[in-house]
């Protein structure tokens, strides 16, 4: 038995101490008409080799992005992910540690989730941000909730710009909580016109969401969309790219209150999406409701300075049926991973981060927009990831791509005012001027019809 | 005394000694580093050079005033950073974690390796079916193995945590009642002795937690069972074995109790450490459980997260599930479908905690049927073991019906020597190994929840017998030992008082660059 | 022995009434209860309320109890105090940790609370 300690002497030794005389006599107080009565029908255990031998098996059959070059973007990015990553996370210390409830012996494991707030604060302009939650979509709903718990309002304006799946998982959590959601459509720009935003904000409106950038890569007008939900009474809720962060205007410095996104790109693994990171933050006010675990610093019993959980009674172990939020594990592990990743990155790698990937995005718009059968729709600002526009269906140009090992981008099959022949395309730091050139020349290739074989670098 | 008395002593302090410390605390990371350093670098821009001419590109009002205050830190200096607060920290391979209900078992490096391998960490979730096949079939096998162990139709692995998985069994249940034209049912009834995220799953489902009485051991009671079912229950939230590690020994009569009222009932399976290949939740009478597999199936705790949660359900449940849901065409493929009635419903992002999913795969498999019902028998065999061990100074009710875990309660040590369980709790520390979990269930006085785990030696276990042994004899003597443990860790008992009332929460100096 | 100059109820709430204002507080026992307060929340002057609505809450650091109003009226005056130096609810919960001060809109419904004897007996002593 693979990680039982127990020989067979042990077993012995310790039903003597009990009192019985087989294991079996441990569950003979099992209703009968509950008992299994046969074994598990399940394959027999694998030795540790053949268990590497099936996964071996299994990941050759799949095709990531290791092997494939890819523009794949849409909220989780092909980051580039420093090795002391892996290092650090997969160390026991860290790795197998329990939830740090008992302060005395996490303090690793609270400085780094203090540290990994301290991080999302800086890079929001939030003031408090909590442990982590499971995704962006999960942070935003309970964003919300937080929200309208403030205002005691029971509706919130979900523009169409949002991340379509993000806007389904709020979608269902606000149903439980009986929430309106009013949509807003994207504008002819690609982004949300403030005036339309304005006419849909009813009085029962008491949270409004602004992506920055939006699922189409662009940036929106945040000031004035801001100002708007203001003059309305609501509060704005951001929905942001953590990377973008890096250039791009702060929630805080356009007024949001609480802010979400999903920190995946900074040092987690795509792993077809999941497990992720999501973060959370807001302003002081918020403090005391928002949900999660959150570590604060404070003094011990000898004057020195540590970590430990705190604010636990929003939690739902105190809260139980009055708390409003159930959630209790998080992603720890990926927000430690995140946590390395940024103190790598530093200051100048922050820089360095954003820059690269508005010049590789750029590159690309330079690139394709001159290619007969390509238009870019949407000229606004982007950062990392761009609408293209064939005068053929994107699934298909997708297909020919992946023919010749490139994931060339996410079809938007007629989302947000987009239409069949739309590709959402992005970059990061990874992506190299050849790789971008081949995307070109794919394009050229499929668009004008002619048969050709592209070269795809490595 | 004699020589051999003499070295016995010793050795026995020694083994008790193990909870020292040799760790210092560090400094925030933010007052580290100086102007200059930097860990990551990245491929410089050979392409364009007109592309890299950033100015202009992004107008000056959508840009941040200032650069993020960030801390400018060199690989070695990040390295020694997290390695020395690494150091801080209990983990499974310094010493036990008898937290009941928590599962602190060994987390296999294999699950890391395989979990990590190229063609399984780089997979983005919106590749299309032909490029993670293998994924599919492994996701599948996942699925028909938890249903085997479980005994159930049907499985959803989305749900990124236990009570994630809570939350999705609720939707399910009440989008049934939905589908049958019963919308009134909206009250999931609740033993007192659950845990706190079972009430809290059903309000943000949208229902009504109504709590019901257990009797002293926890045991749900049938006749305040029966006085509280009525037309508008939509089911019963059950942990079974439950949280003081009892079977529900009348599952099936609850189940019929239940159904009869026209409920449903959803099992946390957060203790199913305990019967695996002797019982499962579908035989029993349950439609929905939820699994832990940071808990049963091994997959690491990482200091909070992630786990996963995913769900079985009855073939009446399974059209209900959110998908997408992975399909075995039966000639070697497989694809991702959604439900004809789909309403657009999700709870996640994407498929959930797929790297979580694929470690618990691997323990699976590396076990086999024979190799989980071993675990479970081992896991009740090694809680047993610490409860006849510890019978005479932690007395335990029902203790002949234990399964995986128990709870005992401090009372009359806190009669007898005016200690509390925080007390005996923090001394521990002391003695290498963590706390068990403590004032929990709140239908015990001053609980703690003992849960060893089957991955523990018997030598491990006898250590803490002893560990217990010496707290007990330091409580008799001099109950100010414990009140002030403890002693030997990196920091002392935390003022969590002030922490909530004066909040710092995030790091405020300026970086040194 | 509870002083007997003011009223209590089975939520652990005291009440003193001096011209048809009642000033509101927690016993000593529920402050006990609760441990270290951390964080009052307290209703904002000049809302109304029914008898037995809930009004606030008290957070220590391992609980959470909800504030209850024993007597309908309107809120007159909130204990800044007690907002910045939660404190106050342990070191001194029956005087300087005062919460509430409220206008009754009906004295007949302080018939219906428990005078310093039945609070004592309730208490078990």
């Amino acid at each position: 038995m693979p990680y039982v300690p127990h020989s067979s002497e042990d077993i012995r030794a310790m039903l003597d101490v009990i009192g019985k005389k087989e294991i079996g006599d441990l569950f003979s107080h099992l209703p009968e008409n509950v008992r299994l009565g046969r074994p598990l029908d399940l394959a027999d255990g694998l030795t540790e080799e053949e268990v590497r031998r099936y996964f071996r098996k299994v990941a050759s059959a799949n095709h990531g992005q290791g092997e494939l070059v890819s523009f794949l973007g849409g909220g989780v990015y092909d980051s580039i992910i420093p090795a002391a990553v892996d290092a650090i996370s997969s160390r026991s210390e860290f790795l197998t540690a329990y939830t740090p409830y008992q302060p005395e012996v996490s303090q690793g494991t609270l400085q780094v989730i203090y540290e990994w707030q301290s991080f999302i604060c800086r890079l929001t302009g939030m003031e408090v941000a909590n442990a982590s939650m499971y995704d962006a979509a999960t942070a935003l709903s309970e964003a919300l909730s937080v929200a309208l718990a403030s205002n005691r309002k029971k509706a919130i304006v979900l523009p169409a710009t949002v991340n379509p799946r993000y806007r389904r998982v709020v979608k269902t959590m606000m149903a439980g909580e009986g929430v309106t959601v009013i949509d807003v459509p994207a504008g002819p720009a690609g982004t949300i016109d403030p005036a339309v935003l304005a006419g849909a904000i009813t009085d029962e409106v008491g949270a409004v969401v602004i992506p920055n950038p939006n699922y189409l890569g662009l940036v929106e007008p945040v000031d004035e969309l801001a100002r708007v939900v203001k003059d309305a009474g609501a509060i704005v809720v951001a929905a942001v790219n953590p990377v973008a962060l890096s250039l791009l205007k702060t929630p805080a410095e356009f007024g949001a209150e609480l802010a979400v996104g999903e920190a995946q790109p900074f040092g987690v693994n795509p792993s077809w999406g999941g497990p992720l990171l999501g973060f959370l933050a807001c302003t002081d006010q918020h403090k005391r409701r928002i949900p999660g675990r959150i570590v604060g610093r404070t003094r011990d019993n000898r004057g020195q300075m540590g970590y430990v959980l705190t604010l636990q009674t929003r939690e739902q172990h105190i809260r139980r049926e009055k708390a409003t939020s159930n959630i209790c594990s998080n992603q720890g592990l990926n927000a430690l991973r995140a946590t390395v990743y940024l103190a790598m990155l530093g200051a100048g790698g922050l820089q360095a981060l954003g820059e690269a990937n508005l010049t590789r995005i750029t590159a690309l718009r330079r690139r394709v927009r001159d290619i007969a059968g390509v238009s870019l729709p949407f000229p606004g600002p982007v950062f990392n990831e761009t609408v293209i526009r064939l005068d053929k269906p994107a699934a298909a140009f997708c297909a020919f791509a992946r023919s010749r090992g490139v994931l060339a981008g996410i079809p938007l099959d007629g989302y947000a005012g987009c239409g069949p022949n739309d590709l959402l395309v992005a970059v990061t730091e990874k992506r190299t001027a050849a790789e971008i050139e081949t995307l070109g020349r794919l394009l050229e290739e499929f668009l004008s019809g002619e048969p050709g074989a592209t070269e795809v670098s490595a | 005394m004699s020589q051999e008395k003499n070295s016995q002593e010793k050795s026995s302090q020694g083994r008790l000694a193990t909870g020292r410390w040799n760790a210092s605390l560090h400094d925030s990371l933010f007052n580290k580093g100086a102007a200059g350093r930097r860990g990551l670098t990245f491929p410089k821009w050979d392409g364009d050079p007109a592309a890299a001419d950033l100015d202009g590109v992004l107008p000056a009002d959508t840009r941040r005033a200032a650069p993020a205050d960030f801390p400018a830190l060199s690989e070695p200096e990040v390295m020694r950073h997290f390695t020395g607060l690494s150091n801080l920290n209990h983990h499974i391979e310094r010493g036990m974690y008898p937290l009941g209900s928590c599962t602190m078992k060994y987390n296999p490096r294999v699950n890391e390796q395989v979990a990590g391998l190229p063609g399984l960490a780089d997979l983005h979730p919106d590749q299309g079916p032909d490029d993670i096949q293998g994924l599919l079939e492994a996701l599948k096998l996942l699925e028909r193995s938890l249903c085997e162990i479980t005994g159930f139709a049907a499985c959803s692995l989305i749900p990124a945590a236990g009570a994630h998985g809570e939350y999705l069994g609720m939707l399910v249940i009440r989008a049934l009642h939905v589908a049958n034209g019963e919308p009134d049912r909206d009250e999931i009834l609740i033993p007192d002795s659950a845990h706190g995220t079972n009430p809290a799953s059903v309000v943000i489902a949208g229902m009504k937690p109504r709590t019901i009485g257990s009797r002293p051991n926890g045991r749900i009671d049938l006749d305040v069972l029966r006085a509280a079912v009525s037309d508008k229950t939509a089911g019963i939230m059950i942990t079974n074995p439950n949280t003081l590690g009892l079977f529900e020994n009348d599952i099936r009569e609850i189940s019929d109790i239940i159904h009869a009222a026209g409920g449903r009932l959803y099992m946390d399976g957060a203790n199913l450490n305990a019967v695996m290949g002797k019982t499962r939740p579908g035989d029993m009478g349950f439609d929905v459980v939820h699994m832990n597999l940071h808990k049963t199936f091994s997959t690491p705790h990482g200091g909070g997260g992630p786990g996963a949660g995913p769900i079985c359900v009855t073939e009446e449940l399974a059209a209900f599930l959110p998908g997408p849901l992975i399909v075995d065409h039966g000639d070697g493929t497989y694809g991702l479908e959604q439900l004809p009635g789909w309403d657009g419903a999700a709870i996640h992002t994407h498929f959930g905690n797929v790297g979580v999913c694929l470690r618990a795969l691997a323990y699976i498999l590396r076990n086999g049927g024979n190799g989980l019902t071993r675990v479970s028998e081992c896991a009740v065999l090694n809680a047993r073991y610490l409860l006849a061990r510890l019978k005479d100074i932690l007395p335990v009710d029902n203790a002949g019906e234990c399964m995986h875990e128990f709870v005992a309660s401090g009372k009359k040590w806190k009669t007898e020597f005016g200690v509390r369980t925080l007390d005996i709790a923090k001394r521990m520390l002391d003695y290498g190994i963590h706390a068990p979990t403590i004032y929990f269930p709140l239908i015990v006085e001053e609980a703690l929840m003992v849960e060893p785990t089957e991955t523990e030696s018997r030598e491990s276990l006898d250590l803490f017998v002893e560990i217990l042994h010496a707290i007990r004899r330091e409580a008799a003597e001099d109950p100010d030992i414990l009140k002030g443990a403890p002693y030997s860790t990196p920091v002392g008992r935390m003022d969590e008082a002030q922490a909530a009332r004066q909040p710092d929460l995030s790091w405020l100096g300026p970086c040194n660059c | 022995m509870v002083p007997d100059d003011r009223k209590y109820t089975q939520e652990h709430e005291w009440i003193m009434i001096e011209d048809g204002v009642g000033t509101i507080g927690v016993t000593d026992f529920a402050a006990g209860e609760l441990g270290d307060v951390v964080f009052v929340e307290l209703p904002e002057t000049g809302s109304e309320f029914s008898q037995g609505d809930t009004i606030g809450t008290i957070e220590s650091v391992k609980a959470v109890a909800d504030l209850y109003l024993p007597v309908s009226g309107e809120v007159i005056e909130v204990n800044q105090d007690v907002v910045d130096t939660p404190e106050l609810v342990n070191s001194d919960p029956m005087d300087e940790g005062w919460m509430i001060k409220v206008r009754l809109s009906d004295t007949a419904e302080l018939d219906e609370l428990l005078d310093a004897k039945a609070y004592n007996e309730l208490l078990g002593g």
